[in-house]
C-alpha cells in the first residue's frame, strides 16, 4: 500500500500535529494569563483575589485533577498491555474525577455569583472568570471526548485508531493539568499572598 | 424572556437597510446569490458541484475554492474602496459627498477587514493549497479533512460579512475595532459583533490551516528533500505557518475577550470598571504585526520561484534567503509596538521597537538584492509573472523606505494616523502581497487547469494596476505630509487637498479597470483554452517538482513518489532522459466528506445567533457542530484505494 502516508507514519504525524495544536492552545492560555496579569489589581473598588480565594478548596480541586492525570497514565499503560476492561475502568475513574473537578469549579463560580461578585463587576473578576473558566471549558470538552472514546472502545476494542485517540486524549489531559498548575500558582497562590 | 426574543433575538424588520446605497448593496448580494444559484440549477451542476467540489478534500480543489471566494471578496472590498475614494474626492467644503459619515465609517472598516482576512488570507491559502503538496512531492496535506474544514470556516466567515449588508449594519470602528469605540457603550448595534464573529470563525480556520501546513512541511516531504533542498516557496510558507501557529491564538483570545465585553458585560477593555483599552491595542498588534508577515512571506516565496525560472538561472543566495526568512519570522514578534508609538510607553520602549523595526529592513533588503542578482546576466523572459515582479520590486522598495522613515518614533509622531501611513501599508500589501499572488496565480495556473492565461490581457491588467496604484497612492503620501489624517469623511476647501484626492480617485478607477481586465483575461482564457493548452506539463521551463507531472495535475499528484537529490530537482533531471515508471501500485487516498461543510455551516449559524442574541439557535447549532465533529472523528472508513490499473490508465491517458 502506498497512500499519502503509511499507517505508522500517519499515526506519528497525527501525534505531532496534535502537539502543534497543543502549542497553539498554550499560546492561547499564555495570552489569557497575560491579560489576567494586567488586570489582576483592577478590582474597581470590589473584591480582590484575597477576599474570594479559598486555599483548601482549591487544593482539593488540584489534587483531584492531578489524580485524574495519574489514572489517565494508568489507562494508557493498560491499553499498551491490551487490557480493554482495565482501560475502560481507568477512563471511567478519570471521567469521574474530571466531573468532580468541573462541579467543584462550578460551585465555586456559583457561590461567587450568588454573593454578588459577578464577572460584570470589575476587570479583575472578568479576567479571573475567563481564565479559569476557559480551563474548565477545556476539561468539559475532555469529558465529552472521554465518553465518546469509551463508547468507541466498547464497540471496536483497542484498535489502532482507538489507541491513537487514547494517546491524543492523554496528551490533552496532561496538558490541562500543566495549565492548571499555572493557574493554581499564578492566580490562587499569588492571589492569596 | 419571551418566545419571540428566544427565537429571533434582537432581529426585527427595522434592521433592513435604511439608505439607497445600502439598499443597493443588499440587492447586489441577494441578486448575485440568486443568479449564481440559478446558473448552477440551469446547468444541472448541483450533483457535480457537491460531489467534486464542495465535499472535496483534494487540496487543488480546495485551493481553487479559496481563490473563488477571495476573488468575490476582492470585488466587494474593491467597491468599498471606490466608494471611499468617491467620498473623499467630493466631500469638501459645502458638499457632503455621497455617503453619510456613519456609512463611510462602516465602509472603511469593511474594506480593511475584507481585504486582509478574506482576500489576502484567502488568496494565500488558496495558492498554498494548490502548489505546496506538489512542490514537496506529496500526494496530499497531512490532514485532508482538517483542510476542508479550514476552508469552510473561512467561507462561513466571508458569508457572515456579506450577511451584514442585508441584515443590520457592519462595524464602524475601523478594521481592528479599537475599544472603547468598539465597546457596547459606543457601538450599540450589531456591527461590531458581525466583525468579531466573522473574523473569529475565519481566524480559527486559518489557525487550523497553519497547523496543517506546518505538519505537512515537516512530515510529508518526499524522500531526499532535506530542509535545505526545499523550494523557496516552501520555505516561505514554512516561516509564515510558524507565524500563524504562534500569533493566531492571540487573535482568538483578543476577539473572544471583546465579544465577552459586548455580550456578557465583562470589563476587559471598557473605559471604566477596571478595564484596560490599551491592552487590546497591544494584544491585537501582537497578532497583527506577525499577520502582515504571514501575508508577505509567501509572496516573497512566489517571487523566489518566478524570478529564477524566467531568468533561466538558479536562485542567488539560497542560504541567505532561508536565513532572511527566518530572521523576519523572529523579528516580526519584536516590533508590534511601532503601531502605537504615540501611546506614550516612554522613550526607551519606543527606541527599542523603533530599532527592531528598522532592522527588519535588512533581511528584506537581502531578499531584494538576491532577486536582482538572480536576474543579473540571466536570460530574462518578460512574461506577466515577471512584470508583476518588476512592479513589485520598485514599489515595494519605495514603500519599505517609507516604512523605515516611520520606524523612527519622532517621525512617527508626525505621521501617525496620517494618509502617509495609509499609503505606506497599501504599498506593502497591494504592490507587495497582491502583486506577488497575481504573479503566483499566473505562474501556476496551467498546472491546475491545464492551460495558460492569456498574456496580452495579463499585461494590460498589469499596466492598469501599476499606474492605477501609483496614481491612487502617490497622492496619499503627499496628502499625509500635508497633514491629512486617515478616515476623514469631510474636509475644508481651504486645505487644498481636493485635487490630490481626485487624482487618487482616478487611480482607484484605473485599478478597477485592472481588475475587470483580469476577469476578462480569465473568461477569454477559458474560452480559447485549446490555443494555450499545456501538453508538456512544463510550460515555463520550470525547475521544481510540480512541473514534473502532467497538467492539470492528477488528483493523486504523483503516480510514484519522487526521490530528490538536489535543489531544483526537476531542472537537473531534464538533461538526462528520465525512465518513465512502468509499474504502478495501489494508492490510498482520503475520501471526500461533507463533514467540514456541515460543521462550518453549524458554526456559521451559531455565530449568526450570537450576533442577534438568538440563544435557541446558538444552542441548536452548537449541539449540531459537536455531534458532527464526534461522528467524523469516530468514523473509520475515511479512505479508499485507487488501484494500480486505474493509476496506469490515468497516466497513459496523459502521455499519449
Amino acid at each position: 500500500m502506498n497512500g499519502i502516508m503509511n499507517d505508522m507514519k500517519k499515526d506519528s504525524t497525527t501525534v505531532f500535529g496534535f502537539w502543534v495544536y497543543l502549542m497553539t492552545d498554550f499560546v492561547l492560555f499564555a495570552s489569557l494569563f497575560a491579560v489576567y496579569a494586567v488586570l489582576h489589581a483592577n478590582t474597581f473598588g470590589g473584591v480582590g483575589g484575597k477576599d474570594i480565594f479559598n486555599a483548601p478548596f482549591v487544593l482539593i480541586e488540584t489534587i483531584i485533577l492531578l489524580t485524574s492525570s495519574f489514572t489517565t497514565g494508568l489507562a494508557l499503560l493498560a491499553a499498551k498491555a491490551g487490557k480493554k476492561w482495565w482501560v475502560l475502568i481507568l477512563l471511567l475513574a478519570t471521567a469521574a474525577l474530571g466531573a468532580a473537578f468541573v462541579s467543584l469549579e462550578f460551585s465555586e463560580f456559583s457561590t461567587l455569583v450568588l454573593e454578588g461578585h459577578r464577572w460584570t463587576q470589575s476587570g479583575f473578576l472578568s479576567a479571573y472568570f475567563t481564565l479559569v473558566g476557559t480551563h474548565g471549558l477545556h476539561v468539559l470538552i475532555g469529558l465529552l471526548w472521554m465518553v465518546a472514546l469509551m463508547i468507541a472502545i466498547i464497540r471496536h476494542g483497542l484498535t489502532q485508531p482507538n489507541m491513537r485517540k487514547l494517546l491524543l486524549f492523554s496528551l490533552f489531559w496532561h496538558f490541562l493539568d500543566i495549565i492548571w498548575i499555572f493557574i493554581f500558582t499564578l492566580v490562587y497562590l499569588f492571589g492569596l499572598l | 424572556m419571551n418566545w419571540y426574543s428566544l427565537i429571533f433575538g434582537t432581529l426585527s424588520w427595522s434592521q433592513l437597510p435604511q439608505n439607497p446605497i445600502a439598499w443597493f448593496g443588499a440587492c447586489c448580494v441577494l441578486l448575485g446569490g440568486l443568479v449564481v444559484l440559478g446558473i448552477i440549477t440551469y446547468n444541472k451542476f448541483w450533483t457535480r458541484l457537491w460531489k467534486e467540489w464542495l465535499t472535496s478534500v483534494d487540496p487543488k480543489r480546495i485551493g481553487v475554492m479559496y481563490l473563488v471566494v477571495a476573488a468575490i471578496m476582492l470585488a466587494r472590498g474593491g467597491v468599498d474602496a471606490l466608494l471611499m475614494r468617491a467620498q473623499q474626492a467630493t466631500s469638501v467644503g459645502d458638499s457632503q459627498g455621497i455617503l453619510t459619515a456613519q456609512h463611510f465609517q462602516e465602509i472603511f472598516s469593511a474594506h480593511g477587514s475584507i481585504m486582509i482576512f478574506f482576500v489576502a488570507m484567502g488568496f494565500m491559502f488558496g495558492l498554498i493549497n494548490l502548489i505546496l503538496p506538489l512542490q514537496i512531492g506529496a500526494r496530499d496535506v497531512a490532514f485532508p479533512f482538517l483542510n476542508s474544514l479550514s476552508f469552510w470556516l473561512f467561507a462561513a466567515g466571508a458569508v457572515l460579512v456579506n450577511v451584514s449588508l442585508v441584515l443590520g449594519d457592519f462595524s464602524a470602528a475601523g478594521w481592528l475595532a479599537y475599544p472603547p469605540l468598539s465597546e457596547l457603550a459606543y457601538s450599540p448595534t450589531v456591527g461590531v459583533d458581525y466583525w468579531l464573529w466573522s473574523l473569529q470563525i475565519s481566524g480559527i480556520g486559518s489557525l487550523l490551516s497553519g497547523v496543517n501546513f506546518l505538519v505537512t512541511i515537516v512530515r510529508m516531504r518526499c524522500k531526499g528533500m532535506t530542509y535545505m533542498k526545499m523550494p523557496m516557496f516552501v520555505w516561505s510558507v514554512f516561516g509564515a505557518m510558524w507565524l500563524v501557529v504562534v500569533s493566531f491564538p492571540i487573535l482568538t483570545v483578543t476577539l473572544a475577550l471583546l465579544a465577552l465585553d459586548r455580550t456578557a458585560g465583562m470589563h476587559f477593555f471598557t473605559a471604566g470598571f477596571g478595564g484596560n483599552m490599551m491592552m487590546y491595542v497591544n494584544l491585537i498588534w501582537a497578532w497583527g504585526h506577525p499577520e502582515v508577515y504571514i501575508l508577505i512571506l509567501p509572496a516573497f516565496g512566489i517571487f523566489s520561484e518566478v524570478v529564477p525560472v524566467f531568468s533561466g538561472k538558479k536562485l542567488a543566495g539560497y542560504t541567505s534567503m532561508v536565513l532572511s526568512i527566518m530572521a523576519i519570522v523572529a523579528l516580526s514578534f519584536l516590533v508590534w509596538l511601532h503601531h502605537f508609538f504615540t501611546m506614550g510607553a516612554g522613550a526607551d520602549v519606543n527606541a527599542f521597537f523603533g530599532i527592531m523595526t528598522a532592522v527588519i529592513a535588512i533581511p528584506t533588503g537581502v531578499k531584494i538584492f538576491n532577486w536582482i542578482f538572480t536576474m543579473y546576466k540571466g536570460r530574462i523572459r518578460f512574461t506577466t509573472p515577471m512584470l508583476w515582479f518588476m512592479g513589485f520590486v520598485v514599489l515595494f522598495t519605495l514603500g519599505g523606505i517609507a516604512g523605515v522613515v516611520m520606524a523612527e518614533p519622532p517621525a512617527d509622531y508626525q505621521l501617525h494616523n496620517s494618509l502617509f501611513l495609509v499609503a505606506h501599508f497599501h504599498t506593502m500589501i497591494v504592490s507587495g502581497v497582491l502583486f506577488g499572488y497575481f504573479a503566483g496565480l499566473t505562474y501556476w495556473f496551467p498546472k491546475i487547469f491545464g492551460f495558460r492565461l492569456d498574456e496580452r490581457l495579463g499585461r494590460r491588467a498589469f499596466w492598469f494596476w501599476l499606474f492605477g496604484f501609483i496614481l491612487a497612492f502617490g497622492p496619499l503620501y503627499v496628502l499625509g505630509l500635508m497633514g491629512a489624517t486617515r478616515r476623514i469623511d469631510h474636509y475644508a476647501a481651504a486645505t487644498g487637498w481636493q485635487g490630490w484626492f481626485i487624482i487618487a480617485a482616478i487611480g482607484a478607477v484605473l485599478i478597477a479597470c485592472g481588475f475587470i481586465t483580469q476577469i476578462m483575461q480569465l473568461v477569454h482564457s477559458i474560452k480559447c483554452r485549446n490555443d494555450r493548452r499545456d501538453t508538456t506539463g512544463d510550460p515555463w521551463n520550470g525547475r521544481t517538482l510540480e512541473w514534473s507531472v502532467v497538467s492539470p495535475a492528477p488528483f493523486y499528484n504523483f503516480a510514484t513518489l519522487p526521490v530528490v537529490e538536489q535543489r531544483d530537482p526537476f531542472w537537473y533531471s531534464k538533461g538526462s532522459q528520465l525512465l518513465k515508471q512502468e509499474t504502478y501500485e495501489d494508492i490510498v487516498m482520503p475520501k471526500n466528506t461533507s463533514a467540514g461543510l456541515i460543521i462550518a455551516g453549524f458554526v456559521f449559524l451559531c455565530a449568526f445567533g450570537i450576533v442577534w442574541h438568538m440563544w435557541l439557535l446558538v444552542g441548536i447549532a452548537l449541539l449540531g457542530a459537536i455531534i458532527t465533529v464526534l461522528v467524523r472523528v469516530f468514523s473509520e472508513e475515511t479512505e479508499y484505494v485507487v488501484t494500480a490499473s486505474e493509476v496506469e490508465r490515468i497516466e497513459r491517458m496523459h502521455t499519449i
